[in-house]
């Protein structure tokens, strides 16, 4: 088995057909939505997890490219030199994915990598300039 | 009777160490419970703190004279123009300055790059004069080689300031942070709560001359800072509503610590600097205890939106539920995110908490105080 996060970006006309839900009856993937973007009629973004044998995992990454479906593995994670961190907030205002938030009770910055999206826009948002892109 | 207390009595309760401090959550969360009365029965001093981004900053240096001396005239620091229209081997590193074509490195990295104790390239021309014969000079500065570090800024530790969204369908760099389009966030830059002029906000024990906690030193209020403005309205528990009073301060630069003082960029804006501001008030009577308890939910302020060009006003949102990480406004839910940090907000007042407790910090009263204002002069364009 293997665990592998993606971004899905949908065009207009494959937003009518239930992609997500093919993938887990019609080849058995385990399936995990991390951030949905999709409206009928526009180009959609799906950000998901997807467990299974990875022969399995390749079936249904052909089948979506089949239906225009891009499908971009985010093999990239986002690291911040935390000891240099003042904690201002900067960062969590631009990261729509909820994965940089305030911790109300410390005032301190909360990073779950789990959430992360890597839209990078951590990267010019924090002043300090504290974040970077590993690239694995 | 309510208990008064002057600001003599007060020190002399911290000489003896009895002085009963606290910081301005702690009083506020004490307020919850106590009535003014009792706070101004049971406490001394309260503690402040703000550690946030004041473009309106910067340091003046003397490097020395050189020999044969120099009086120069285009001065750069790690290639950061500073101000040299002073006296021969004076000169001003105003913040914001950058290093073109590196604008994302200014005069907050290299003032910085000065306290932390490293060495700064400084690069002078002149045109010679009979008693300053030297026309260039180059070499290697730090802050034990240069014989003074005074940081003077014009405009810090603002009385409240605006919350700033985006009404546009395009991102905004400004320097309230990045705003995502069509509402996307909200971000808003004070420590509530904790700011040192949201605790006194008429300015009663705040003027010329107080003693401050400034930049990881002991500092001076200098003067009313730059854009002060007391004619702004204030909400029925007293507090101005958006950016109101600010503060000129004054300190040794060589003492502070890169702790407190923080070099910033804002994406496509600029530099800028964290400065860490900490003030202590004195529990004067029953008003100012009344002064000091002040909540986030009774701290009101302004949502400008920054995506039009009048920074059209839109709404007024409480700190209680900026802090709270979403605001409503028309109905649409906006995430909210601080750009100033209350984390070393808390650590100031805290430092400063503990240093009047120990009797190593002690109060003073203002010289003068702050004259009022009844508002801001635009720039009027007259050609």
């Amino acid at each position: 088995m293997k665990s592998r996060r993606f971004v899905l970006t949908f065009p207009p006309e494959a937003t009518g057909e239930p992609i997500t839900y093919n993938l887990i009856r019609k080849f058995d993937i385990m399936v995990n939505i991390v951030k949905a973007d999709v409206s009928p009629g526009q180009v959609g973004h799906l950000v998901m997890e997807m467990t299974a044998p990875s022969k399995i995992l390749k079936e249904g990454m052909e089948y979506m490219k089949e239906r225009n479906v891009e499908c971009v593995p985010i093999d990239r994670t986002i690291t911040y030199q935390k000891d240099l961190c003042v904690h201002c907030g900067a960062c969590s205002a631009v990261c729509f994915a909820g994965a940089l938030t305030m911790n109300r009770s410390t005032a301190e910055l909360v990073f779950d990598a789990e959430k992360c999206v890597v839209c990078e826009l951590c990267l010019t948002a924090c002043p300090l300039k504290l974040f970077s892109i590993d690239l694995g | 009777m309510s208990r008064k207390r002057s600001i003599e009595e007060i020190n002399e309760k911290i000489r003896k160490g009895r002085a009963v401090v606290l910081t301005a959550e702690q009083v506020a969360a004490m307020g919850r419970e106590a009535t003014p009365a009792e706070v101004a029965e049971k406490v001394d001093v309260v503690t402040t703190g703000t550690f946030g981004p004041m473009c309106s900053s910067g340091m003046f240096i003397n490097f020395g004279h050189t020999d044969p001396p120099m009086r120069m005239e285009k001065i750069t620091l790690n290639n950061v123009p500073v101000f040299g229209g002073i006296a021969a081997v004076d000169a001003y590193v105003g913040a914001t300055e950058t290093a073109l074509p590196h604008d994302q490195y200014g005069g907050a990295h290299v003032i910085e790059e000065l306290i932390a104790g490293k060495d700064v390239l400084l690069q002078a021309t002149a045109k010679g004069t009979d008693c300053y014969p030297r026309t260039e000079v180059k070499t290697l500065i730090n802050k034990a080689t240069v014989n003074e570090m005074i940081m003077f800024n014009p405009r810090n530790a603002y009385q409240n300031y605006n919350v700033a969204v985006n009404s546009t369908s395009k991102m905004k760099f400004t320097y309230m942070g990045t705003l995502l389009p069509s509402f996307g966030n909200a971000t808003f830059s004070t420590s509530g709560e904790l700011s040192p002029l949201l605790n006194d906000p008429e300015m009663r024990t705040i003027g010329i001359g107080t003693r401050i906690f400034f930049g990881g030193t002991t500092g001076y209020v200098a003067w009313h800072g730059t854009q002060f403005n007391t004619g702004k309205p204030v909400n029925e528990h007293g507090v101005p509503i958006g950016n109101s009073a600010t503060l000129a301060l004054i300190g040794n630069a060589k003492e502070m610590s890169t702790r407190f003082i923080r070099a910033a960029y804002f994406e496509k804006y600029g530099v800028s600097i964290f400065v860490g501001v900490g003030i202590p008030i004195p529990v004067l009577d029953e008003e100012m205890a009344q002064r000091v308890m002040v909540r986030n939910s009774q701290i009101e302020t302004n949502i400008i939106d920054y995506g039009s060009p009048g920074h059209d006003l839109l709404g007024r949102v409480n700190y209680e539920s900026l802090f709270s990480g979403e605001i409503t406004l028309n109905g649409k839910k906006i995430r909210t995110a601080p750009l100033s940090s209350v984390r070393v907000a808390r650590e100031i007042a805290e430092t400063l908490c503990r240093e009047i407790t120990a009797g190593r910090f002690m109060l003073t009263a203002p010289v003068e105080a702050f004259r009022k204002t009844t508002g801001l002069n635009s720039l009027e364009i007259r050609l």
